[in-house]
């Protein structure tokens, strides 16, 4: 969550960077150093979002679902997936919630990648070509949106059902 | 794109296999995430790490075939300046719209075996 919380956070300061990322807009020295803060920014947030993937795919996730003991009367609160599956009222947010957000999160570091590696070698020509910038605009906000969405779902999840 | 002696030339090829790749790689994992949920025996085969099931595997396989695709993609456009870039675009779009559509439980819930 802390890493997803940087990535959300830094992708307000990526994304108007991206956008006004126009040679009528800058001077040549202004682009550059533009660029330069713009490579640095997206490849944050692409280590962000590969580091919160991999650690909640292969540590917290592992935890969620662990299956608990089948010993009559254990208690499921150290077995979030199971927990949450012993309630009608509560299934969804693993039906839903959690099947959703396990797979979305793993579209926004695959897109983050494409968007640092364009800024770093490619950068002028995002300066010359507004149809560039403009895909690259998509690609950087949908990898926020399935970001959010899973960091989202992430935090309503752990209220119901808490990780430890 | 116009070059002379001392400007040198820049060519969006590269560009457009990393757009184009990154999309087909979020298409591909979408396409796991749906073949897992209508196949058991396909989410077993893509159970590469127990603790964590099936999503080990469609990660993992997704990865794969989105930096094989920007490999092969990057080789071929390299030199290119893409015509009809548009085309690309709606490629591009679909591709990932097409992703976000597969990992939606309703969605990929309509093909889960019985």
């Amino acid at each position: 969550m802390i890493f997803g919380a940087g990535f959300l956070l830094a992708f307000s300061g990526g994304f108007f960077g991206l956008w006004g990322l126009r040679s009528d807009w800058l001077t040549g020295e202004g682009a550059k150093r533009r660029l330069c803060v713009l490579a640095v920014g997206t490849w944050g947030m692409t280590i962000l979002a590969w580091l919160a993937v991999i650690l909640g795919t292969y540590v917290i996730y592992p935890w969620y679902r662990a299956k608990p003991p089948a010993i009559p009367g254990v208690s499921l609160a150290d077995y979030p997936k199971y927990l949450l599956l012993s309630d009608t009222q509560t299934a969804d947010w693993h039906e839903f919630g959690m099947e959703w957000k396990e797979h979305i999160a793993w579209l926004a570091p695959i897109l983050a990648t494409a968007v640092a590696a364009i800024v770093t070698r490619h950068g002028r020509l995002l300066l010359q070509r507004p149809e560039l910038r403009r895909i690259v605009l998509f690609l950087f906000s949908t990898a926020f949106l399935c970001a959010a969405t899973a960091g989202l779902l992430g935090a309503l999840i752990n209220k119901a059902a808490p990780t430890r | 794109m116009t070059s002379t002696d001392s400007t040198p030339q820049y060519f969006d090829g590269p560009v457009w296999a990393a757009i184009i790749s990154a999309s087909a790689g979020c298409a591909a994992f979408g396409l796991l995430v749906d073949l897992a949920e209508a196949s058991k025996s396909f989410s077993n085969a893509l159970n590469f790490y127990n603790p964590t099931g099936d999503l080990s595997g469609k990660s993992t396989v997704a990865v794969v075939i989105w930096l094989f695709v920007w490999i092969v993609l990057h080789a071929c456009w390299k030199h290119r300046d893409m015509k009809g870039s548009g085309k690309l675009t709606v490629i591009a779009v679909i591709l990932i719209l097409l992703a976000l559509l597969a990992v939606f439980p309703p969605f990929f819930g309509l093909f889960a075996a019985g």
